[in-house]
């Protein structure tokens, strides 16, 4: 038996939630006296970084794009059935959330989604999992005989195990690669950090007053190179675009430093950010409840206090250097 | 245009969450049950959009008891023309994705649309799982859809930006914001919504591969730590040498 762990290739790397993936794999992996292998597709200039997280062996899909989910899917079984894999590995990032329960529905597989700790197997194969949008845990038995599971990003920091894996090419039948979506546009913004992958976010609401104050905000992601977020509000009266809201309903995130600048931290929005590992909340308002969810605060003008740390910042950084 | 809206129950947003039976059940009481958000806002209202623009008809589908009812009348209230009920406690993603699946082979659905997650179990899986079973094309997370002819163009995030896709129906979609903008039921859709056929079908009954034990609550937070405005630097201090953070 053997683990397999599905990563992508963003821009010719695996990144983080890749590498994540892979410790975790090897993890479930040596519980099972088991191999790690993974599987990569598209184009990935670092393959040979991959021994380093935990892989024995590493098939290259070189063909094979993560657009089609279907495609991918068929890949993987493909792979799974050749490297008589039982449990299947993901990222829960973009493509993983789309990919995985389309492998688990090809195999039969009981599949957990947002897995934060590794599984435990006491007879029974449990794996711990984030519900309700962050605001509690589930442990989640699964009873098949083979298991997917798609681990949550920046769930765990990723260890170096300094391993070797052996790399080999992974031929697809050309058959298998007709797709029926076809990618017309790739927009991407030098230079932005995805904000679900980002380590460091900084994060702004309704106290900004309007979408031209975010300068200082911008400024600060800069300096500390974050990803920059906002609260509900502000993305549904169009200060910022959609894509930035973290929160229930918006996209849920776990960096390992969130500030929060003017969000008064309503029940919806802690949910998206709760699992970040420090928080940092400055507001005017001291009643405002993001201060019990934070670990350290600030309260007073963020007009104020945010220019004067973004100076402390600039001069940490540069003393850092 | 035969759109198919899937659509879940969720506790309402603003719930505090908390569990009963030796922290083996969710706590439903006094937790007040909503369309899934997601389901509502944006699967189900681009359905009525399209369906304004281009004609066709929007049929919602639910895995659910008797006791789920009032959000499917919701769903009709919004202008969802018809409603399934796959009757059944949905036990997990994949058992509902297969009900769903074997109600919808056969339909000749164009498309089928799915909020890109449940705000409870945050899985993203049963729209995969779906697509899968029915062996269409799936984009998951998609901010943007438009149609023309036998052709969806979207708009989906990937990291550090965005890519248009086109893909051939019939296909599966799941909703991100973007899509479209939530709508309110007026007092003719709550009328007309009663009346609206809702089909009651019997679930394939299959046996489901994982069930929760047990739920647990983050570790309360240690308490916060205030910084004065006047000393900024103090924070830059701890968030480096105290938390480690930068």
């Amino acid at each position: 038996m053997a683990v397999l762990i599905y990563v992508d290739s963003v821009s010719g790397k695996v990144n983080k939630p890749g590498f994540e993936a892979i410790n975790y794999g090897k993890k479930i992996a040596d519980l099972k006296g088991d191999k790690a292998v993974v599987i990569v597709t598209g184009d990935c200039h670092n393959t040979a970084e991959l021994g380093n997280y935990g892989a024995s062996k590493v098939l290259h899909a070189k063909a094979v794009s993560s657009a089609d989910s279907g495609v991918l899917t068929k890949v993987i079984a493909k792979a799974a059935e050749q490297e008589n894999a039982d449990i299947i590995v993901f990222s829960h990032n973009l493509v993983g959330r789309a990919v995985a329960p389309r492998v688990a529905a090809r195999l039969n597989a009981g599949h957990v989604a947002g897995a934060i700790e590794t599984p435990t197997n006491n007879g029974a194969f449990t794996v711990k999992k984030a519900v309700f949008s962050g605001k509690a845990f589930a442990d989640v038995e699964i009873s098949s005989e083979k298991k997917v599971i798609s681990i949550l990003p920046n769930s765990s920091p990723v260890v170096s195990m300094g391993g070797d894996a052996e790399i080999i090419d992974f031929a697809v039948d050309a058959a298998l690669l007709n797709s029926k979506i076809k990618v017309k546009e790739v927009k991407t913004k030098d230079g932005e950090i995805s904000l679900r992958e980002a380590e460091l976010v900084v994060s702004a609401g309704r106290g900004l007053k309007g979408p031209e104050n975010w300068g200082m905000v911008e400024e600060m992601a800069k300096i500390l190179g974050a990803a920059t977020a906002c609260s509900r509000p502000v993305a549904d009266i169009g200060w910022r675009p959609h894509h930035e809201h973290v929160g229930q309903t918006g996209i849920a995130i776990a960096p390992d430093l969130y500030f929060a600048i003017g969000i008064s931290g309503a029940i919806q929005h802690l949910a998206g950010v709760n699992r970040s590992k420090t928080i940092v909340v400055i507001n005017k308002d001291a009643d405002a409840p993001f201060f019990k969810a934070a670990d350290y605060g600030i309260v007073g003008d963020a007009f104020e206090i945010v220019p004067k740390l973004n100076e402390a910042l600039k001069k940490f950084k540069a003393n850092a250097q | 245009m035969k759109i198919l809206v899937c659509i879940s129950k969720a506790p309402d947003t603003t719930s505090k969450i908390s569990f009963a039976d030796n922290n083996s059940k969710f706590n439903e009481a006094g937790v007040q049950y909503i369309v899934n958000p997601y389901d509502e806002w944006y699967a189900l209202v681009r359905a009525l959009e399209i369906k304004e623009t281009i004609g066709g008809n929007v049929t919602i589908i639910t895995v659910g008891t008797a006791a789920d009812e009032p959000i499917i009348r919701k769903a009709l209230a919004i202008g969802a023309d018809d409603a399934v009920r796959i009757d059944a406690e949905p036990k997990d993603a994949l058992f509902v994705a297969k009900n769903i699946a074997d109600y919808a082979k056969d339909k000749g659905f164009d498309l089928i649309l799915t909020g890109k997650e449940t705000i409870d179990y945050n899985g993203s899986q049963v729209p995969g799982m779906m697509a899968e079973l029915l062996d269409l094309p799936y984009i998951s997370s998609a901010s943007k859809l438009d149609l023309s002819a036998n052709t969806a163009t979207l708009e989906t995030d990937i990291p550090g930006g965005s890519e248009v896709l086109e893909v051939e129906l019939p296909a599966v979609i799941s909703c991100a914001k973007g899509m479209a903008e939530a709508r309110i039921p007026n007092m003719r859709g709550i009328m007309a919504s009663r009346t609206k056929p809702l089909t009651v079908v019997s679930s394939n009954d299959q046996n489901a591969f994982t069930s929760i034990k047990t739920y647990s609550l983050p570790l309360e937070k240690k308490g916060c730590k205030y910084i004065s405005a006047e000393n900024v630097q103090e924070l830059v201090d701890l968030l480096h040498n105290e938390a480690k953070a930068i």
